[in-house]
């Protein structure tokens, strides 16, 4: 679903990514793990092409992210076709970035509704239906701003979700979250894995990890340091710097 | 024995005195006095003529005069505001010809006086007879208007004042867009939502909450500005104030006239600003304020003491020496 080839990224002179390569099949579930500013949140944003890449090849269900390959030829997309990518892959953000001015109704129809043109009816009456799977029924009028931070999260992924995205990527989804509010939205990801979702997380929920993960990817400067499945990464890490990290989240 | 030596059961049944404050009842008596002052002379002094007031207040040509001011304000800050946002967005835009020919335009309009504006739209016949659609330099032409009948004199108010209110609403705008979260937009963009979607149905939504109170002041400070057109002469509300002045040489109860309509509308302008504040503020607030303007004066305004929870049972938990 998304492969990545050397993928490179630079802020001005520095280099964020220094030629990432890694692999998530469909309805693997790929956990990526690492010490802050190794560059984690950048390659997600990478991969729904908030952030325009400098090398190396990134492609999400085989088709190249940003560009259209015409015979030999890369064609820059167009920023509308961009934004049609972008609607098949769902995105949650560690801060939840719900729109405060709409319910929790409005914020789940709006893009099903004003990008997709789903009628109306047939958009509330689904983001009925996924505020029940979030363990948010009856929510529907209240503003974000008068849930918990653990219940929006959970109105984030229902927003996502209502898009029906192919992808979904997490940045560090339970980080900005009272502990015991962490296990509510940890919940609604592990329903999401087991019903077949693709899912790229950025986290350092180990438990999580280990258990729903397929994969774990170890990052740190820029680079791949380790990768494989997580209980194996976990129990016996390769690399001195793997193993750094770990002794201290664990 | 003083309170501290109280244990907490006992402190319980103590009574709670609040602070006096001397001061409030002599800044009260001093203003009373004041202002009963004011009174006194503004009745007393036959200059202010308040009969004559009383019979020109709704006189037709004030009236008509009025209802010109509020039409001239209403027009100018349309073209204001939508012209405003258009210029914010055109200066926010990444394409740098758009932004630079939006820098370029609230240099111009807010460096020259809104009456030259006016006044030169004006007299755009002396400059132009023919306005004309077509290309430059190639003799190509698609329509023809005569200039005099393109822009009257109304039009001429509505384009100076209006074009100008546009360059300063273009900042005020633009304050608003960048004071809302980048991660707004970023959200909306992740959704597949294009920037002229996420612009108006997520940015500027949100925006609103900035630009409506300066909006307010601007709004306000235009129904004054129209009273430039004296200059066109055309007959607004000042301008009608004017009128009687120069057939009757009596000024100041004309001037009280139509300060009299200006403070109305801007009473009413000022209450307006409170609901369209109430309506993009939905969901700032975990407690959202409930009721309107009018609402809440009236609460404001009750007689008494407001409600205080458990005032009645209030605790001194530190002793005093009161005894
Ligand atoms: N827009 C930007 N401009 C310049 N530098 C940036 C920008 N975004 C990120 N960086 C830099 O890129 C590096 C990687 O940032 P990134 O946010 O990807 O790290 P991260 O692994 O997600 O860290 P964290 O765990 O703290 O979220 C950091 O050094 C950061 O300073
Ligand atoms: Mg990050």
């Amino acid at each position: 679903m998304v492969r990545a080839e050397g993928v490179r990224k630079r802020f001005g002179v520095t280099e964020v990514l220094k030629g990432i390569d890694l692999e998530v099949g469909r309805g693997e579930v790929l956990c990526v793990i690492g010490p802050s500013g190794s560059g984690k949140s950048t390659l997600l944003r990478c991969i729904n092409h908030l952030e325009k890449i400098h090398g190396g090849r990134l492609s999400v269900d085989g088709e190249l992210v940003g560009y259209q390959q015409r015979g030999d030829r890369l064609y820059e997309l167009r920023e509308r076709e961009v934004a049609r990518k972008r609607a098949e892959i769902g995105m949650v953000f560690q801060h939840f970035n719900l729109f405060p001015h709409m319910t929790v109704l409005g914020n789940i129809i709006e893009a099903p509704c004003r990008v997709k043109k789903v009628a109306r009816d047939e958009a509330i009456e689904r983001a009925k239906r996924l505020l029940d799977q979030v363990g948010l029924a009856g929510r529907e009028d209240t503003y974000p701003r008068q849930l918990s931070g653990g219940q929006q999260q959970r109105v984030a992924i229902a927003r996502a979700l209502a898009m029906e995205p192919k992808l979904m990527l997490f940045d560090e989804p339970t980080s900005a979250l009272d502990p015991e509010l962490v296990g509510d939205v940890l919940d609604v990801m592990r329903d999401l894995a087991r019903s077949g979702m693709t899912m790229f997380v950025v986290t350092h929920e180990m438990g999580f990890a280990r258990e729903v993960g397929d994969k774990l990817v170890f990052m740190d400067d820029g680079v791949v340091v380790e990768a494989g499945v997580p209980r194996d990464v976990i129990a016996n890490p390769q690399h001195e710097r793997t193993r750094n990290f770990l002794s201290k989240v664990l | 024995m003083t309170a501290a030596d109280d244990s907490t059961g006992a402190a319980s049944h103590l009574k709670a005195v609040p602070v006096r404050h001397p001061g409030r009842w002599v800044a009260a008596a001093v203003i009373a006095v004041v202002v009963a002052m004011l009174i006194h002379s503004f009745l007393a002094n036959p200059l202010y003529d308040w009969g004559r007031i009383g019979r020109t207040l709704f006189a037709a040509p004030i009236l008509r005069g009025t209802l010109k001011t509020l039409e001239l304000t209403v027009l100018a800050m349309v073209v204001g505001i939508a012209g405003g946002i258009l210029l914010a967005v055109m200066r926010l835009s990444p394409n740098p010809v758009l932004s630079a020919s939006s820098a370029f335009y609230i240099w111009f309009f807010r460096g020259t006086p809104v009456l030259v504006q006016i006044v030169i739209w004006y007299n755009l016949s002396y400059l132009y007879k023919h306005i004309s659609l077509g290309l430059p330099f190639v003799h190509v032409t698609f329509v023809t208007f005569s200039t005099n009948t393109l822009i009257s004199q109304f039009g001429a108010a509505i384009l100076g004042l209006g074009l100008n209110e546009a360059a300063y609403m273009a900042e005020i705008v633009r304050a608003g867009i960048l004071s809302v979260d980048e991660g707004q937009s970023e959200a909306a963009s992740a959704l597949g939502m294009p920037s002229s979607l996420i612009m108006r149905r997520i940015v500027l939504p949100q925006a609103m909450r900035i630009i409506v109170p300066p909006t307010g002041n601007e709004t306000i400070s235009m129904l004054k500005t129209t009273s430039i057109v004296i200059y066109i002469a055309l007959p607004e509300l000042f301008t009608s104030a004017q009128n009687y002045i120069n057939t009757t040489f009596v000024s100041i109860p004309y001037f009280i006239v139509a300060c009299i309509w200006y403070l109305a509308m801007t009473s009413v302008l000022t209450i307006g600003q409170g609901y369209i504040e109430r309506y993009y503020g939905r969901g700032s607030n975990r407690n959202p304020p409930s009721g309107g303007f009018l609402e809440r004066m009236g609460r404001a305004l009750r007689f008494g003491r407001p409600w205080l929870p458990g005032r009645d049972q209030m605790v001194l938990s530190t002793g005093n020496n009161g005894d």
